[in-house]
């Protein structure tokens, strides 16, 4: 039993962290709020839609900044999608990056452009890593028999 | 106890709203399709404006005088898509003679005065920011009900022919949150016909 409630106690410090460290903002609560019985993996399912999202954005994105001549507006929707998806699923970092990278495109700024893709890819690294770990913690207490409380 | 608005929900019958959504993003569609279930409605969800159309029998394939087949009672559209915008998407459907009466609400991440008022100019029923909240859903869909319900037949085609909408004004007005538009956080704004009356 000590076992559970400690896992719960892990799971939901953590779940705080998230937030108060700026990597998920109330979106992501407004998705768990969706989550219930008769769809008990809705988070997991959209935010699964959103590294598959992610994956090929910033893919095109290095792609679309080695080309000898740069496409800006190709390269404005690119990051317009992203933004989009980040902020839909409440990924409060990398959404704000997106919005310096979107004025970066704007201004056609080259170096701007480079750096905003380092820090995008950053950004997303982390909260992907976290989010993956906040799930696998879900697992976890639910494995041992809890139940994960929102 | 049988209240007017659990009267107006039996009305429609066992039928419940059915909300056409569009959107290019697959992440958004998937919010939007949860949200608008747990807000009881049929959904369907298209990738895309021209895929609408098709869903709705207005590709220009067939006539759609006597078209019987899907009843929509709102559609949901996203602003920016490729291909064919949610505002083309809109104008198309005001365009129909057969479809012009359904609600159209428009969604976008963008807050741009110019393209709020230019949904609501051609006929978009509101405009909301994202992201899209379930009390955002919650309240337009329950307005579509109230007025689907209230004579059977859609009150909004009235009012809008009328171009008067107080009504409209004041089912807006007691739900809407005034909001400063130049706050950094962007809520959910609730852009209604109103701004539209006003123009004209």
């Amino acid at each position: 039993m000590d076992g559970i409630v400690q896992l719960q106690r892990q799971l939901v410090d953590y779940n705080a962290s998230l937030f108060h460290e700026g990597f998920l903002d109330d979106q992501f609560n407004q998705l768990q709020q969706l989550q219930d019985e008769s769809n008990p993996d809705f988070v997991v399912e959209v935010v699964t839609l959103f590294f598959e999202d992610a994956d090929r954005l910033l893919n095109e994105l290095t792609k679309a900044l080695g080309q000898p001549s740069i496409d800006f507006k190709r390269l404005d929707a690119h990051v317009h999608q992203l933004k989009g998806s980040s902020s839909s699923i409440g990924a409060q970092r990398v959404h704000r990056v997106c919005i310096s990278f979107r004025n970066s495109c704007e201004e056609q700024n080259v170096e701007g452009c480079l750096k905003n893709l380092q820090q995008v890819k950053h950004e997303y690294s982390l909260v992907k890593s976290k989010l993956e770990t906040l799930f696998r913690m879900e697992q976890q207490v639910l494995a041992a028999g809890g139940s994960v409380s929102r | 106890m049988a209240a007017a608005g659990n009267l107006l929900s039996t009305e429609m019958g066992a039928g419940k709203l059915h909300v056409l959504a569009v959107d290019d993003s697959h992440v958004d569609r998937k919010v939007i399709e949860r949200l608008l279930k747990i807000s009881s409605c049929k959904v369907t969800v298209v990738e895309s404006g021209s895929r609408a159309l098709q869903y709705l029998g207005l590709d220009g394939d067939k006539s759609s005088i006597g078209f019987d087949g899907v009843k929509v009672n709102l559609i949901m559209t996203d602003y920016s898509m490729p291909g064919m915008t949610g505002y083309e998407l809109l104008k198309r459907i005001k365009e129909s003679s057969v479809f012009r009466e359904i609600p159209v609400v428009v969604m976008s991440s963008e807050n741009i005065l110019t393209r709020i008022d230019s949904c609501l100019e051609e006929g978009a029923e509101e405009f909301l920011l994202k992201p899209v909240k379930l009390s955002d859903v919650k309240r337009v869909t329950d307005f579509i009900m109230r007025g689907e319900g209230k004579n059977g037949t859609r009150s909004l085609k009235r009012s809008r022919s009328d171009d008067c909408t107080p009504s409209l004004t004041a089912a807006f007005t007691s739900v809407s949150h005034p909001r400063d538009l130049s706050s950094s956080p962007p809520p959910s704004i609730f852009h209604s016909k109103k701004s539209r009356s006003s123009i004209d």
